[in-house]
């Protein structure tokens, strides 16, 4: 056997038990190769449960830079007897598994191609610690000493982490940075350290930050000027508010009189917390809710009054797996054809895909300037993954001379003028109209905001032509929306080609991945991020010039083919599913093998149900 | 109805503090069928909120679906209206308040509307306290689908079909007090006298206020054997005694029998004389309001009056701490934190 050998180029998968205190563990190890400057992609594999069931940890790094899912596993690190049997058999031949070896290992579970590495775990701290709950602890921080001695990463990171993690409660970190100590001896007494596969300090970029898509989101709201959140706790959108209420706190306080200058309601239901969201845009505050799948199919109806009476509303949507409950912890990108046409009727609905926390960011504060400039739903679409992991992100910025745009608005001062005000009339051509807010005028300019069909004047009306008239007008403003949208991002290949892949979201950074490695095995495409919905014309024009786009997605029925087949027309031949939807980030080996089987002629055989089990079958080849 | 709109009006025709006609509170010409008790529930709020003075574009009107969320467009013509979605004024109304804490918020349901689709919505308002008057039309059927029993309608109550109804009915003034509203009142379409107070009452309180008004449906539920009929009500209604709203700083000038008198006042200054109380009521006691609600239920008769008022009410802007002014007043400069403070969190997540 030949053990694998790398520096600075790695997957390393956690098997912890949850409950147990591991995430922070897990995370300190995480941001220590962070700040040794290194490409760091940790994703956190975590159950829908409280205390007690396996939960993973996966930390990649990359020399180049690649942050999405390679797929494979160089070093398991095992605490769960578990999920022993199935953390061991993920290794790649040539890698590492480290156990607790405590207790001995079952002789049935040995690989020979795998090097095995025992660290009494439960032992060393049963030694050091009498508590129960400080063994429990301190366990995972000694692992973590123990890695950074097989890994040979830099001791002086990790200690500088407690001590920037425990500032203000100093009494925690000499016994954390002992716990380090412990691991990180007795690896260099009882092992040989380092391993084959092992890190290096580079110059990374050092503004670079590490970063969860939802606490972006949150910051984005706060950025964008939200006043007024309303939501319902789901998993995993619960932290775009948590994180909301925590900057506001420290943000929106007024210092002189301590009164919030936000209000955050959780609400009894998503239907309301929509409902809320709604009142308030109606209102003239900004205001925002966040939820995952289930939440969606509740908000929809009122989804579709803010679409027809055409209310600002900003929804961001934090996907997981579905359908119904699904796998609440795992990450999909499956509700998109749902949200797209969210509500009964002809609806049609704007949607946003952030790939990074940055985009989380900035798409997040944009998607409150761009409800109110378009007077309609905005729905923000990010997962699980970019949501609820952390990720490197360049640094936040913001432009201190830039204003909320609040869009068409008639003032108390146009309405004294005499200016006339229709709220449905069309006055710029552009389907948007002017609206006003509440209590601005004492005679001119108030209207009744309905979900029945109205003149321009917002006059209850059931004449068909009427109706007619304004669906149509909807439906300009509707083909006027994409300019004011994110455009697509383009990258052309080296070569000539007449294939493309398409993606969208957390896909990225997998998909580019990808890319580089079907160029070294002479497949040549150039790709599009698609940032929006409804779909720029660049979406068009760059699909109409290539013969076969592969368009990659994590859901089983290829939601978004399905949108720019039904939007732009497109015949279905040209557009080819690459799909994953087992609730793991898609991975770059998965992408290469099913666009190699494509390329190959792997596409003529019928579109058998076994097919898309192969095509979706994750990282497991 | 009328299908004429009358534009004549009587160039004396009385001002109110700011000037306003009660035609400057009126709102378009009501569709409702001739007699409908919602009609003089509209009558009355406009009538108090005239009287009140109130600027009548300092109101929000809100609704959910059904002939009762209809009626906002049939009174204050120049507010704001919002006819939401079925049962889901709650949340609506709750998001539009946060964002301006200046405006009234008038929000009216039926009782499909809020004690069957909108029934969690209605509680959880009433739990928050927040700072509106809830108004629901109570007919006891479902009008616009043409009659069906409600879930207010009393046990073996029977609309024009002739089917008694089988189930037991809510009564949402109990549900209302259970659920937290600090104002409790019930009343009945056909008496403005009682009804235009307890309005005005409703809109000084500072907190969740809610009125259960009793309106009959003259098409689909006003037969013997129902007992939301016009008849019914008239002869089983029982006040829990009269009350005078009496606006901040004018004169109380009614004189009453000594012990028979009680006055509360309202946040906004204004007071309330109630007098003539049932011996075993009090106003201002929950548990003794639950009580009296039950002992009316089970005699077969219907309370109606001020049922329930908390005096030292907080409402949802008091208990989030917002600020002071509206939401949806505050710029960039109150809202954005700015580079400086993004810096320090980007260099906090090295």
């Amino acid at each position: 056997m030949k053990p694998l050998a790398s520096v600075n180029d790695l997957v390393i998968k956690f098997a912890n038990v949850n409950g147990t205190g591991s995430a922070s563990a897990n995370n300190m190890f995480a941001k220590a190769l962070f700040r040794m400057g290194l490409p760091v992609a940790p994703k956190n594999i975590f159950p829908s449960n409280i205390q007690g069931l396996p939960t993973w940890y996966e930390v990649r790094v990359s020399e180049k830079g690649y942050l999405g899912r390679r797929g494979g596993v160089d070093i398991a690190l095992s605490v769960n007897p578990q999920s022993m049997a199935q953390d061991i058999q993920e290794v790649e031949p040539g890698g590492y598994f480290v156990y607790d070896n405590t207790k001995p290992l079952d002789l049935r579970l040995l690989r020979d191609d795998v090097s095995i590495i025992g660290i009494p775990l439960t032992r060393i701290c049963n030694e050091e610690y009498k508590d129960p709950r400080q063994r429990q602890l301190f366990k995972n921080v000694i692992y973590v000493g123990a890695l950074a001695a097989l890994l040979d990463m830099d001791f002086e990171v990790l200690t500088g982490l407690v001590e920037d993690q425990f500032k203000g409660k100093d009494r925690l970190i000499q016994p954390n940075i002992h716990a380090l100590e412990l691991g990180h001896d007795w690896a260099r007494n009882h092992l040989e350290c380092p391993l084959g596969v092992r890190v290096e300090a580079r110059e990374g970029p050092r503004d670079s930050i590490l970063l969860d898509g939802n606490t972006a989101l949150g910051l984005g709201a706060i950025y964008g000027g939200a006043t007024v959140a309303a939501w319902y706790p789901i998993t995993p959108s619960t932290s775009v508010v948590d994180a909301f209420e925590k900057y506001c706190k420290r943000l929106r306080v007024d210092p002189e009189t301590g009164r919030r200058n936000y209000a955050i309601v959780q609400a009894e239901d998503e239907l309301a917390a929509i409902g809320m969201v709604i009142g308030a845009s109606w209102n003239g505050a900004r205001a925002f809710t966040a939820t995952s799948g289930p939440g969606i199919s509740l908000m929809s109806e009122f989804l579709g009054l803010a679409y027809f009476a055409e209310i600002p509303t900003v929804l961001f949507n934090v996907q997981r797996a579905g359908p119904s409950t699904g796998m609440p912890t795992r990450t999909q990108q499956s509700d998109v054809l749902s949200c797209a046409y969210a509500s009964h009727g002809d609806t049609k609905q704007v949607l946003l895909f952030p790939s990074t926390p940055r985009e989380c960011f900035d798409l997040g504060a944009k998607s409150l300037d761009l409800a109110e400039r378009l007077q309609t739903p905005i729905i923000l679409m990010t997962d699980l993954d970019l949501g609820m992991n952390d990720h490197i992100s360049s640094p936040l910025e913001w432009d201190d001379a830039r204003e909320f745009d609040r869009g068409k608005v008639m003032t108390a001062e146009e309405l004294e003028a005499g200016k006339e005000f229709g709220r449905y009339l069309d006055v710029d051509g552009d389907g948007i109209c002017y609206r006003t807010y509440p209590g601005t005028h004492a005679t001119r300019g108030s209207f009744f905001t309905r979900g029945t069909s109205r003149d321009e004047f917002a006059i209850y009306t059931e004449k068909g032509e009427e109706y007619e008239k304004n669906m149509l007008r909807l439906m300009r403003k509707w083909d006027t929306i994409p300019e004011h949208l994110p455009a697509p991002e383009i990258i052309e290949s080296d070569q000539d080609t007449d294939a493309a892949v398409l993606y969208y979201g957390t896909s990225e950074a997998s998909s580019r991945e990808a890319l580089d490695y079907l160029a070294d095995d002479g497949i040549y495409l150039d790709a599009m991020r698609v940032r929006a919905f409804p779909f720029s014309h660049i979406v068009r024009e760059f699909i109409e010039k290539h013969e076969r786009v592969y368009v990659i997605e994590q859901n089983r029925d290829a939601q978004l083919r399905t949108l720019l087949m039904t939007e732009l027309g497109l015949a279905p031949d040209q557009l080819k599913p690459v799909l994953s939807f087992d609730g793991n980030p898609i991975s770059a080996r998965n992408i290469r093998k099913q666009i190699r089987r494509y390329q190959e002629g792997g596409d003529i055989t019928p579109f058998h149900r076994e097919n898309i089990a192969i095509r979706g079958a994750g990282d497991s080849a | 109805m009328s299908y004429l709109t009358p534009t004549f009006r009587h160039p004396d025709l009385p001002v109110n503090n700011l000037g306003y006609t009660k035609a400057d509170y009126e709102g378009a010409l009501s569709t409702l069928c001739a007699g409908c008790g919602h009609d003089s529930i509209s009558g009355s709020i406009v009538r108090a909120a005239h009287e009140l003075s109130i600027e009548p574009h300092k109101i929000a009107k809100l609704s959910g679906i059904g002939c009762s969320s209809k009626t906002p467009t049939y009174f204050l013509g120049n507010s704001h209206g919002f006819n939401s979605v079925h049962g889901r004024m709650p949340s609506v109304v709750t998001g539009a308040a946060l964002a301006n804490r200046d405006l009234l918020y008038m929000g009216v349901s039926g009782d499909g509307d809020t004690a069957s689709i909108g029934m969690g919505q209605f509680a959880h308002i009433a739990r928050r306290n927040l700072n509106m008057v809830y108004i629901v039309m109570n007919n006891g059927c479902y009008g616009l689908t043409k009659g069906q029993d409600s879930a207010t309608a009393d046990e073996g109550s029977a609309s024009k079909k002739g089917d008694p109804n089988p189930f037991n009915s809510i009564d949402l003034c109990a549900t209302a007090l259970q659920m937290g509203a600090t104002l409790v009142a019930r009343s009945f379409s056909g008496d403005k006298d009682q009804l235009v107070p307890l309005i005005k009452a409703a809109i000084s309180h500072r907190g969740f206020a809610f009125i259960d008004v009793v309106s009959p449906c003259v098409t689909f539920n006003n037969n013997p054997a129902s007992t939301k009929s016009y008849e019914f009500v008239r002869d089983h209604a029982e006040a829990t005694g009269t009350i005078d709203f009496v606006p901040m700083g004018k004169e109380i000038t009614a004189e009453y029998e000594a012990g028979s008198s009680h006055e509360v006042t309202l946040h906004d200054g204004s007071s309330l004389q109630l007098h003539k109380l049932a011996e075993t009521h009090d106003p201002l006691n929950r548990r003794s309001a639950i009580n009296t609600i039950e002992d009316y239920r089970e005699s077969g008769n219907i309370l109606t009056g001020l049922i329930y008022m908390d005096e030292s009410s907080r409402d949802l802007h008091d208990t989030l701490e917002t600020s002071e002014r509206a939401l949806n007043q505050l710029g960039e400069a109150d809202l954005c934190p700015g580079n400086d403070q993004l810096r320090k969190i980007n260099a906090s997540l090295r």
